[in-house]
C-alpha cells in the first residue's frame, strides 16, 4: 500500500490548544453518557442484587406485585400446591417489609427493608448469611447488611469491634446478631435479615401473620427443567392470583419496573440522549470551523486535482480521530469517577466491557453525524473562486 | 507543424442569468504553442482571470472550445475536468500553501495526486523541486515562517512537481516587491524552459512583461493586442539560429 501525507492527523494536531478543547468537549459527552448509563444499570444491578442471590429456580408473587418495593401478599396456600408436582423439591415462603429503623447514635429514625424467611432453610446466597443462620434463630435477632448507608449507624464498624449493637426496630428493641452483605438499591437504603417468627413479632401490628407471604421461592429437584416445570405449573394452576417466574424473569421482572414503569429508568436514558447531542453539537462546531477555516486550502487542494470524495474522507478522518482521542480522557475519568459515586453512595456501579463499547461507538456515531452535517459546508470549497 | 498546447475557439463566458446576465469572454481565439511563455495583460474586469479559470478547467465552458493537448474541456465531466486539472501546475496570487503542512509536505501533497507515485519517489521529488527553488535549507519550515517570496517559491514548486505540460499563474508577483518578484518569474521560465512546459501567466506587474515570448492584453473580454515580438522571443530565436 501507498503511504500519503496523514492530512487529517496534521491538520488537527497542527493546533494544539484547539484539538485540546476540542478533546475536552468530547470527552465531558462521553463522562456524561458514561454517567447516566452507569447509574441507569447500577439501578437495575442494586435492585436485583436480592432476586439475583435466591437459592431457588421459581418464584411466586402476587400479580399485583411490581417491583420488590411494594409487593403484595399471597395466600400460602398457593405455595403448596406447587409442591403436589413430582419435580418440585421444596418450596419457601419469604416475607418482606419495610419499617423504621432508629440510629443508635443520632437516634433519627429512618426505612430500613426487612427480609424474614425460615433460618432452617439455605434460601439467599449472601455473604455473610449461611453461617449467622443459628443467630436469628434467637428471638429479636437480626442480621445488618454491610452496605447500608451510613444515615443507619456505623452499625457494621461497631460489630466487628464487639459492641453488642441494641436499637429500636419498628418500635421493638432487637439485638444485631451478625453481618452479611447485600448493598442499597433506589429502593432501599439498608437491609436486615431474620427469622420468619422475629418478621412477624415486627410485623404484627400491621396485621400481617404466617399465612400471606410476599415471595414465594420454588427448589426443584436435580435434573429438573425450569422452563417444562413452569410450563406444567402454569396450566396446572388456574387460580388468577399468583404469577409464576423463572429466576431470571423476576429479575428481568424487576429490571423492567425500573426501566419502564417509573421515572428514573427514563431520566438516565433522556439524561445518556441529550449527553449525545450535546457531543453532537460539540463535534459539530469543532468541525465546521475546521473546514471554515481551511476553504482556501481544500479549495486549491480541488484546484490541484484531488477529489471532492477525497476531501469527505479526510473530514470524515478527522472526525475519527477526535472520536478516539476524545474517548480516552472520558474514559479514564468516569473510572475515577465511579469509584468516587461507588464509595458516595454505595451503589454497585462499575465499568463494564458492553458499556465501554457501548460508549465508544456512541462517540464514533455522534462524531459521524456531525460530520455528515459538517460536510455540508465542504460544497463551499469552489476551485473556480481560487483566481481572482 | 506540432500541436499546440491550448486552442481557443469562439469562446464566450457569462456572469448571472436573465436581465442581470453580463458577458465577460467575447468570441476569444488563441493558440498557444508548446514551451511558449504568454503574459496576459488588461484592467481588472477585463476578464484574463475568467479566461484562465476556464483554461484550467475550474469552470465549465459555457460555449465554444478549448482544447488542452487535443482534449476538449466543453461539456467534460467533472471527473474528467478533475483528472485534466492533474496535468496542470496551477500558481495563485496568494500562493494558498497548506498553513498546516510543511513546505515539503505541501509540494508533496501535488505530487501524490497521482496514485501511481510511492511515498519515497514523491518525497525525492519534492526535496529535488525545491532545492531548484532554491529552498532546499527550508524543507520542514511551516509557510507562516517563510517570506512572501519564500512562499510563492513553494507554490511554484508545488505546480511544477509534476512536470506538467502548462502552467497557469495568476499575478504571482502580486504580492512581492520587485526583485523577488523578478526573481519568481525568472525561476519559472528557467524551469518551464527546462521542462518544456507552457505558461500562461496573467498580471499587472509592468516590471516583468520583458520574460515573455508572448503578451496579449484584454479589454472588456476581447483579446485587442497580441504582441509576439518580445525581447524574450527575439533573444531566444537568435539563440536557435546561431
Amino acid at each position: 500500500m501507498i503511504r500519503k501525507i496523514p492530512l487529517a492527523w496534521l491538520q488537527l494536531t497542527r493546533e494544539k490548544t484547539r484539538l485540546i478543547v476540542a478533546l475536552a468537549g468530547i470527552a465531558f459527552a462521553n463522562i456524561l453518557m458514561f454517567m447516566q448509563l452507569g447509574f441507569r444499570e447500577a439501578l437495575f444491578d442494586g435492585n436485583v442484587q436480592f432476586h439475583q442471590s435466591l437459592n431457588g429456580e421459581i418464584v411466586v408473587i402476587n400479580p399485583q406485585s411490581d417491583a420488590l418495593l411494594s409487593l403484595k401478599t399471597f395466600s400460602q396456600r398457593r405455595l403448596y400446591q406447587v409442591l403436589a408436582l413430582e419435580e418440585v423439591e421444596s418450596v419457601h415462603p419469604i416475607y418482606i417489609g419495610f419499617t423504621s429503623w432508629r440510629n443508635p447514635q443520632t437516634r433519627k429514625l429512618r426505612s430500613i427493608q426487612v427480609i424474614g424467611f425460615d433460618p432452617d432453610d439455605s434460601i439467599v446466597n449472601l455473604p455473610g448469611v449461611q453461617q449467622n443462620l443459628d443467630k436469628i434463630k434467637q428471638p429479636d435477632v437480626f442480621l445488618f447488611d454491610q452496605g447500608s448507608r451510613q444515615e443507619f449507624g456505623t452499625i457494621a464498624a461497631d460489630f466487628l469491634q464487639g459492641k453488642a449493637i441494641e436499637t429500636e426496630v419498628g418500635g421493638r428493641t432487637i439485638k444485631i446478631g451478625g453481618l452479611f452483605q447485600l448493598g442499597t438499591s433506589f429502593g432501599a437504603d439498608g437491609n436486615l435479615i431474620t427469622s420468619d417468627l422475629n418478621f412477624f413479632r415486627l410485623f404484627n401490628q400491621d396485621g400481617r401473620n404466617l399465612g400471606l407471604i410476599d415471595v414465594g421461592l420454588v427448589k426443584l429437584k436435580p435434573g429438573a427443567n425450569t422452563k417444562v416445570v413452569l410450563e406444567k405449573l402454569r396450566s396446572s394452576i388456574t387460580q388468577k392470583d399468583i404469577r409464576l417466574l423463572s429466576k431470571q424473569e423476576f429479575i428481568d421482572f424487576e429490571k423492567s419496573y425500573w426501566a419502564s414503569s417509573t421515572a428514573i429508568g427514563f431520566i438516565f436514558t433522556l439524561g445518556t440522549i441529550m449527553a449525545f447531542v450535546v457531543g453532537t453539537v460539540i463535534v459539530y462546531q469543532i468541525l465546521y470551523s475546521e473546514i471554515a477555516d481551511h476553504l482556501p486550502e481544500y479549495a486549491t487542494l480541488k484546484a490541484i486535482g484531488y477529489t471532492q470524495f477525497y476531501l469527505l474522507i479526510v473530514i470524515f478522518q478527522q472526525a475519527l480521530i477526535l472520536a478516539t482521542l476524545g474517548y480516552m480522557p472520558g474514559f479514564a475519568f468516569a473510572i475515577f469517577q465511579y469509584n468516587i459515586v461507588q464509595k458516595e453512595t454505595l451503589l454497585p456501579i462499575t465499568m463494564t466491557i458492553s458499556r465501554a463499547l457501548l460508549v465508544l461507538l456512541l462517540t464514533v456515531l455522534m462524531c459521524c453525524i456531525s460530520g455528515a452535517i459538517a460536510i455540508r459546508k465542504l460544497r463551499a470549497a469552489d476551485p473556480a473562486d481560487i483566481f481572482s | 507543424m506540432q500541436q499546440p498546447a491550448l486552442k481557443i475557439q469562439s469562446l464566450n463566458h457569462y456572469y448571472g442569468k436573465g436581465v442581470l446576465q453580463k458577458q465577460t469572454l467575447l468570441d476569444i481565439n488563441l493558440e498557444i504553442g508548446a514551451g511558449e511563455f504568454v503574459i496576459i495583460t488588461g484592467q481588472s474586469g477585463s476578464g484574463k482571470t475568467t479566461l484562465l479559470s476556464l483554461i484550467g478547467g475550474l469552470r465549465s465552458v459555457q460555449s465554444g472550445s478549448i482544447q488542452f493537448l487535443g482534449q476538449e474541456l466543453s461539456g467534460a465531466s467533472q471527473q474528467k475536468l478533475t483528472k485534466l486539472r492533474r496535468q496542470i501546475g496551477y500558481i495563485f496570487q496568494s500562493h494558498n500553501l497548506l498553513g498546516f503542512l510543511t513546505a515539503q509536505q505541501n509540494v508533496q501533497m501535488a505530487a501524490q495526486v497521482n496514485n501511481n507515485i510511492s511515498m519515497q519517489a514523491a518525497r525525492s521529488r519534492s526535496q529535488t523541486i525545491l532545492q531548484a527553488v532554491g529552498l532546499g535549507d527550508r524543507l520542514n519550515y511551516y509557510p507562516e515562517n517563510l517570506s512572501g517570496g519564500q512562499k510563492q517559491r513553494i507554490a511554484i514548486a508545488r505546480a511544477l512537481v509534476n512536470q506538467p505540460k502548462l502552467v497557469l499563474a495568476d499575478e504571482p508577483t502580486a504580492s512581492l516587491d520587485s526583485t523577488s518578484g523578478r526573481a519568481v518569474v525568472e525561476l519559472m521560465q528557467h524551469l518551464a524552459q527546462e521542462q518544456m512546459c507552457t505558461i500562461v501567466m496573467v498580471t499587472h506587474d509592468n516590471r516583468i512583461l520583458d520574460v515573455a515570448d508572448r503578451i496579449i492584453h484584454m479589454e472588456d473580454g476581447r483579446l485587442s493586442y497580441n504582441n509576439s515580438l518580445t525581447p524574450a522571443r527575439l533573444s531566444r530565436q537568435f539563440e536557435s539560429n546561431t
